[in-house]
């Protein structure tokens, strides 16, 4: 309770002297806002709806390009994690492709897809393979190879192998590459938008910043926090109980 | 030994491969030549840019506001870690503030800084060392709040002022953790300035990519793309190289 309390100190200070130097003194009006200025916009875009609006395509791009992302990452990451013969042939090729970031394929995906959608997913997909990828070849890697003599002794055919043994036993550990990947997909996504993308938070962010709505922009600035705040917090959540499972083997 | 050799040549060989069936489909045309032009065109306008000199000039820029921010980061990312890391006030106070805007994407700071900055070198070394502090922070604040109690009990006996403290036991104990984090923070500050090279219209890999695309030249960008890997991979192999010799007495 006290320590919450500390922690409060520095941020209010900090919004109550912004708030008394906006009105009595003079601040570059096109470049800061006041803080009340700035909750009147915020409130008033979260009522017209737009700002939900904005969240909603920028969640949807995200969880899109992370999901093609842990489809591909999985499902190449378990094929490397049980041939590491294949792995080492494949290992120089594959870390000559990851230092290139993700945003600068930018250009070349919007040459393939044009704005919209399948632009900005197809880059968080590239941006949210990498780990995941790692961590799976990783996870199947770490699997008690007992598990897997049991699977040869049961004469089990590969695609049970895989259900059966494979994928819960690496579960717990793919699990966290995917909690990484969810908060680099959003981060990249909301990078395209304002880059590139015309929509999104990241777009009416920039929008509000060219069209001088100062406040407006703050406002969605808050939003963005409160939006990787709350997903951080929901990552570490649902990552715990298997996380637990997992470590308890 | 051997057996090491022979997997590094069938390495090299699934690689060249990848390249050669590349060339091959391209100049069959069975996949597109503007979206994937052939490797040898693309190496063709890297050759040529190096004799004409042009490559240089957005190679160095690119070079050099990458490492400008992210020592920007690592000077103000120490500093903020350490003061947290060591005193217990100093992390009740900011913690939470740093928890809160933590997760904010640092592209998302860019209409900011332009507003602040305008479509500046400033603006841009700005958002990349905003973007490039986290993961130094994060390291520098484990690696001094984990010092030994011992150290702590040493230079009390020693009788060394709270700078000599910092300075001769607990940095060099936070060492390792600093390294670490100041690798991610590099590849960060790479991301950053691309995407502000590209926003702001700044000299550098990422504007050509961007003007590449712009006048349909996939060569040039997928050139483009090559320069960024190289450089990523570069800068990547130093510090991993600066990392192995800094912290090379914890493995003794």
């Amino acid at each position: 309770m006290r320590r919450g309390f500390t922690g409060l100190i520095i941020p209010v200070l900090i919004l109550l002297l912004w708030e008394l130097f906006g009105r009595l003194g003079d601040l570059p009006v096109n470049a800061v806002s006041r803080p009340s200025d700035i909750a009147a916009a915020w409130f008033n875009s979260l009522i017209d709806g737009s700002l939900l609006l904005a969240t909603w395509q920028t969640f949807e791009t995200a969880l899109l390009g992370l999901t093609i992302a842990a489809t591909v990452g999985v499902l190449i990451g378990v094929a490397l994690g049980l041939m590491p013969l294949l792995e080492q042939v494949t290992g120089p090729t594959i870390e000559a492709l990851r230092p290139i970031p993700a945003i600068a394929f930018m250009p070349l995906a919007l040459m393939m897809f044009g704005f919209g959608v399948a632009l900005e997913a197809s880059i968080v997909a590239y941006a949210c393979v990498w780990p995941i990828l790692i961590v799976t070849i990783g996870a199947v890697r770490a699997i008690e190879p007992r598990l897997l003599e049991v699977a040869t002794t049961l004469e089990m055919p590969l695609p049970a192998r895989l259900w059966k043994i494979v994928l819960p036993a690496a579960f717990a550990r793919i699990n966290v590459g995917l909690r990484i990947a969810a908060a680099i997909a959003l981060v990249v996504a909301v990078t395209v938008e304002i880059v590139l993308n015309p929509r999104g938070l990241g777009y009416h962010l920039i929008l509000a910043e060219q069209s001088l709505h100062v406040a407006l922009m703050y406002a969605q600035l808050f939003w963005l926090c409160v939006i990787g705040y709350l997903l951080n917090m929901v990552l570490r959540n649902i990552g715990g109980p298997s996380r637990a499972w997992g470590t308890a083997q | 030994m051997k057996r090491a050799t022979i997997t590094k040549l069938a390495a090299l060989a699934f690689a060249a491969s990848v390249v050669l069936l590349w060339q091959y489909l391209a100049e069959l045309r069975l996949i597109s030549p503007i979206f994937f032009p052939s490797p040898s065109r693309s190496i063709d306008v890297l050759i040529y840019r190096m004799e004409d000199g042009s490559i240089w000039h957005p190679l160095s820029a690119t070079s050099l506001r990458m490492v400008v921010g992210w020592m920007l980061a690592s000077v103000a990312g120490v500093a903020v870690g350490a003061t947290i890391g060591s005193s217990r006030l100093a992390r009740e106070l900011l913690d939470p503030t740093l928890e809160f805007i933590r997760p904010l994407p640092a592209s998302a700071v860019i209409p900011v800084a332009i507003l602040f900055l305008g479509l500046t070198n400033a603006m841009s070394l700005t958002v990349i060392a905003f973007g490039a502090i986290w993961p130094v922070l994060l390291a520098s604040v484990h690696g001094f709040s984990s010092v030994q109690p011992a150290l702590l009990d040493v230079s009390e006996v020693l009788g060394f002022s709270r700078w000599q403290y910092l300075l001769k036991m607990a940095l060099p104990s936070a060492l390792p953790d600093i390294m670490s984090g100041l690798r991610v923070s590099l590849a960060i500050a790479l991301i950053l300035t691309v995407v502000t090279e590209m926003q702001s219209s700044l000299p550098g890999l990422g504007w050509d990519i961007f003007f590449a695309q712009r006048s349909y030249r996939s060569a040039d960008l997928y050139a483009g793309l090559i320069l960024l890997g190289i450089l990523g991979f570069t800068a990547n192999y130093l510090i991993l190289l600066l990392e192995r010799r800094t912290v090379r007495w914890r493995n003794l």
